[in-house]
């Protein structure tokens, strides 16, 4: 039946992917060019572009259709700053949508020069090559497509919440309207017509981007392939494919 | 964020309702999982730890525990709907529910839950019908021909004897042999679904305090004791008003008096050593938990310690271990035990699996995956919308009150409630 | 009756029936093990394209070309021309000329959100500021972009006032 196909089929597929991108094993470029599939989408953040304007965060809602006031967004700005003295005060107040524009992380002031470095990080959902939130859905409602974004069956979930617990890095949440589980999808209906998503095209400072990592001639791919970027939480086993440039390790 | 100004605005987030965040916490981090998921491996627990006590006389033959062992297998059917019961009551698309098992997806822990509970419903529903037969049957012909409420009871009695009628001595037989099977493979089952409700905890890889691999023996553990703990307790209960019934009527009641004293006695001196055994079992594993974690302080551990040692300290170590284990061990162990001092051991141990469910799922929801923030549950109690009923107070006590609804039920079809005959002295 | 124990049985065969029917029934047809495997790949084929159909809001700058090169000429001069109009304007998602008149609708969501983004041209100081209070972060992109102190700068005026947005300097 269902389970013993299924099981099988995975373990193929299992096999074929891992060589590909596979994020440990240094073999991250066997993934653009060689490989069975021709698109894989992956997303490039530049941290040290980001101003905090909050911008992406806005367009995203309105793109996506998530409620301006509710409390939870698809993307969000994360703000970091580290004082002389080593104490990291982080926070992201209402996703940043907002924009930064007052010295007040976390309530606090903090005076200027007690600060030693400070920058913002965009967050969006990574794509996981080994999406631990699809693993975990009881009921097929979440799914990754063949180019690798993962998706959910607005129609089908039924709203266990297990793939909320299950995401390390907190991008899934519950609709406020439709009450099943949300999260980024990468503009699908976006990308898959050539476009770039909601936040890229907001960003005015190109600290995000969106291409296909197995086109060796995207722009993303190339800038993958000569810069050192990083992942993060690589330690859950998942393998992001939201790529950073100029991740500091204090970054959550 | 301040919970009354959220409540004021439609567009409520789930989980936001009781939710209050403190420090770094990632925008989309609520306590999801409510009340409802503190319940529902509470009430699998008792499920499952009801059957093993009923098992004990059935597979083990324990002879002494008959009493009791039928009363907890009937017991264990009234609380198995109530295991799925917190499940619906927390999903946000309940009618959908049934697609657990027209698509199930097996990599995830929650998509067997439907079958192996099915599974184990249909084994305990078998069981009793097994146990119960002789007495359908006999009911069924009692009641021919009556009208009004017993005419009813007749039908269902019919409808139970599923048609079959046979009461030779072959088949009375059988019936034995099919239930002391069926409790044999109960057995098993109970374990492995109230182990799986420990795996779907402990599997959770971004959970750093849910993620080892001895949740399900340490759910399983609990689970017996707050089982046994809960039949043993409502037993007692069940004798002690039939002690008052018994009072209050007329003729000679101290006959029977004593006789409900003395089955009170033996159901606690006989029960005792087994709630101690797996008492002793489940304190073990979690404390072994509790010290690997501490000795070999993995990433997780920083933000752990301050939840498990400063913020949630009360929770754990006072009412958790403390009011909830040492003391209820203690109060069972002294010598000259009384059914006074059994019940007060057996509530407190029924709320000291109850907190350690409660710090397993709500603990693991009160530090963020940021590693640097809390988040704090605030039980619903006054519910101001539909979502603060069903995962708030409300919903709880519904949830805890519902088993003894059935139980009243049931025993208008079979006699679940001790009954004393005079007895010659 | 001799086999009266598997009477129980019986019951249980029917409900798995019931079950497998319902199932039948109920489950959409494209439901399946696609591309990504039982694992990962365990869905209803169709959401895919129903994503895919999802409406596309923000049109990006060519698109206000067609209609406002005046505009796009302007700000390719200054150094706001990296900003996407959207951001200033709201998403084009639908915007036409009906009897002589501009319909334009951004996409309104919510009960509150309707009147925050009904109006296309966001002239308040925080959207300014969004990019330029002077925040004291070395090492972020802010770094790039001239602050102003919000509490001295011409406080209690729209920043368009005074400067143009799409040609923001005075040189
Ligand atoms: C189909 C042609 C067309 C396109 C494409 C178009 N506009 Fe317009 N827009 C108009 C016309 C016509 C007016 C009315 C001009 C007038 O009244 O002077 C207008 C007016 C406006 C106004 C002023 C409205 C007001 O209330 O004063 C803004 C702002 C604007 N457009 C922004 C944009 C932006 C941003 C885009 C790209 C996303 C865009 N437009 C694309 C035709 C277009
Ligand atoms: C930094 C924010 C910002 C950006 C970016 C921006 N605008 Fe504007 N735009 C404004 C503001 C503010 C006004 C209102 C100006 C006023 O009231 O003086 C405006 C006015 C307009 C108007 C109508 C009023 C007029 O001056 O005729 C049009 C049309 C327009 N913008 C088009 C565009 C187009 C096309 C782009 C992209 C090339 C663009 N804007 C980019 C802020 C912006
Ligand atoms: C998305 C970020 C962003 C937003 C929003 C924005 N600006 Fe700018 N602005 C910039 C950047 C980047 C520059 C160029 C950096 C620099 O020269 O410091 C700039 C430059 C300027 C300058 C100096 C121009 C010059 O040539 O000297 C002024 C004045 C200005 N902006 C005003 C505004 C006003 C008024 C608004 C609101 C309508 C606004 N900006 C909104 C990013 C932004
Ligand atoms: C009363 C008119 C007025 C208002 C209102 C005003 N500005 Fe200015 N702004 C000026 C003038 C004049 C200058 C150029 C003189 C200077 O450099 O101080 C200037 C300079 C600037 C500069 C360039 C600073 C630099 O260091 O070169 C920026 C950026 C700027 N303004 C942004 C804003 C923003 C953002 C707002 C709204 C929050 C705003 N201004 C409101 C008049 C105004």
């Amino acid at each position: 039946m269902i389970s013993r196909r299924g099981f099988l089929k995975y373990g193929a597929s299992a096999l074929a992917t891992s060589g590909l991108i596979t994020t440990t094993s240094g073999k991250i470029f066997a993934a653009a060019g060689s490989g069975s599939k021709d698109t894989r989408w992956a997303f490039l953040i530049d941290t040290h572009k980001c101003t905090g304007c909050g911008l992406c965060v806005k367009a995203c809602k309105l793109e996506n259709e998530v409620p301006m006031e509710a409390n939870a967004t698809r993307t969000w700005v994360e703000r970091y700053v580290i004082k002389h003295d080593g104490e990291v005060v982080a926070d992201s107040p209402h996703a940043g949508i907002d924009g930064y524009t007052r010295n007040d992380p976390q309530g606090r002031e903090i005076p200027e020069s007690d600060i030693a470095k400070s920058y913002f990080v965009p967050k969006l959902c990574n794509q996981c090559e080994k999406p631990a939130c699809v693993q975990v859905c009881p009921v097929g409602a979440t799914y990754q497509t063949a180019d690798g974004v993962v998706l959910v069956d607005r129609t089908w979930c039924i709203g266990c919440g297990y793939c909320i617990m299950a995401c390390p890095y907190g991008a899934r949440f519950f609709h406020p309207v439709f009450r099943v589980a949300e999260k980024c999808n990468w503009c699908y209906h976006r990308i898959t017509k050539g476009m770039d998503t909601a936040c890229v095209e907001a960003c005015s400072f190109g600290a995000r981007m969106v291409g296909n990592i197995m086109d060796p001639n995207d722009p993303l791919t190339k800038i993958i392939k000569t810069e050192r970027v990083s992942l993060l939480k690589e330690e859950y086993g998942t393998s992001p494919m939201a790529y950073y440039i100029g991740l500091d390790t204090l970054v959550r | 964020m301040d919970i009354a100004s959220v409540a004021q605005h439609g567009m409520e987030i789930h989980g936001e309702a009781w939710t209050v965040k403190e420090l770094f916490v990632y925008p989309n981090e609520f306590v999801v999982w409510s009340i409802q998921i503190v319940m529902y491996p509470y009430m699998t627990g008792l499920v499952a730890g009801a059957f093993v006590l009923s098992s004990l006389y059935h597979v083990f033959g324990q002879k002494e525990l008959e009493k009791i062992a039928t009363f907890s297998l009937a017991f264990s059917f009234c609380l198995l709907p109530v295991a799925m019961m917190p499940l619906q009551l927390h999903l946000q698309q309940p009618f959908r529910g049934t697609n657990v098992f027209f698509t199930p997806h097996f990599t995830s822990a929650i998509a067997a839950f439907g079958i192996v509970f099915t599974t184990y419903a249909f084994i305990v529903a078998s069981e009793i019908w097994f146990v119960y037969r002789k007495f359908f049957i006999d009911e069924a012909r009692r009641l021919k021909g009556a009208s009004g409420l017993d005419g009813i009871r007749c039908m269902i009695y019919n409808i139970l004897t599923l048609g079959a009628y046979d009461l030779s001595t072959d088949a009375l037989e059988t019936d034995h042999k099919a239930a002391k099977y069926l409790a044999g493979v109960g057995v098993p089952v109970a374990a492995f679904l109230h182990g799986y409700a420990g795996f779907i905890f402990g599997s959770v890889k971004a959970n750093a305090l849910w993620m080892t691999p001895l949740m399900p023996v340490i759910f399983i553990m609990s689970a017996i004791v707050s089982g046994i703990a809960l039949c043993m307790l409502t037993y007692i209960c069940l004798l002690e008003i039939s002690l008052i019934k018994a009072s209050v009527g007329k003729g000679k009641s101290e006959n029977i008096k004593s006789q409900v004293r003395a089955a009170q006695r033996e159901t606690i001196r006989l029960t005792r050593k087994y709630l101690l055994m797996f008492l002793v079992a489940a304190i073990s594993l979690e404390l072994l938990d509790l010290i690997f974690r501490g000795y070999t302080a993995v990433k997780s551990w920083d933000i752990l310690r301050s939840v498990i040692y400063e913020r949630d300290f009360n929770l754990i170590f006072v009412m958790q271990y403390g009011l909830g284990n040492l003391v209820p061990f203690i109060l069972l162990l002294l010598p000259r035990i009384s059914v006074k001092r059994t019940v007060v051991a057996l509530v407190l141990v029924m709320f000291g699996v109850f907190m350690m469910r409660w710090n397993v799922v709500i603990g693991g929801q009160s530090f963020s995956l940021t590693f640097s923030g809390f988040m704090h549950y605030h039980l619903p109690i006054i519910p101001h919308n539909w979502e603060t009923v069903k995962e708030g107070l409300v919903g709880a006590l519904a949830v805890i009150a519902t088993p003894y609804i059935l139980l009243v039920g049931l025993n208008f079809i079979i006699p679940v409630v001790p009954h004393f005959e005079e007895k010659p002295e | 009756m001799k086999n009266h124990v598997y009477r129980p049985l019986f019951l249980v065969i029917a409900f798995v029936v019931a079950v497998l029917i319902a199932r039948e029934i109920v489950v959409p047809e494209d439901f399946g093990t696609h591309e990504a495997g039982y694992m990962y790949g365990w869905h209803r084929k169709g959401n895919e394209q129903e994503w895919k159909d999802f409406k596309v809001k923000y049109q990006g700058k060519d698109y206000c070309k067609l209609c406002h090169q005046d505009k796009v000429d302007k700000i390719s001069q200054t150094p706001h021309v990296i900003i996407n109009c959207e951001n200033c304007h709201g998403p084009a998602v639908k915007m036409a000329r009906v009897d002589g008149k501009i319909h334009w609708k951004n996409p309104t969501y919510t009960k509150h959100g309707e009147d925050t983004f009904e109006n296309h041209i966001d002239r308040t100081r925080e959207q300014c500021l969004r990019c330029h209070a002077k925040l004291p972060y070395k090492g972020s992109g802010r770094e790039w972009v001239r602050g102003i102190n919000n509490t001295e700068h011409n406080p209690d005026m729209e920043c368009v006032m005074c400067h143009n947005p799409h040609s923001p300097g005075f040189g």
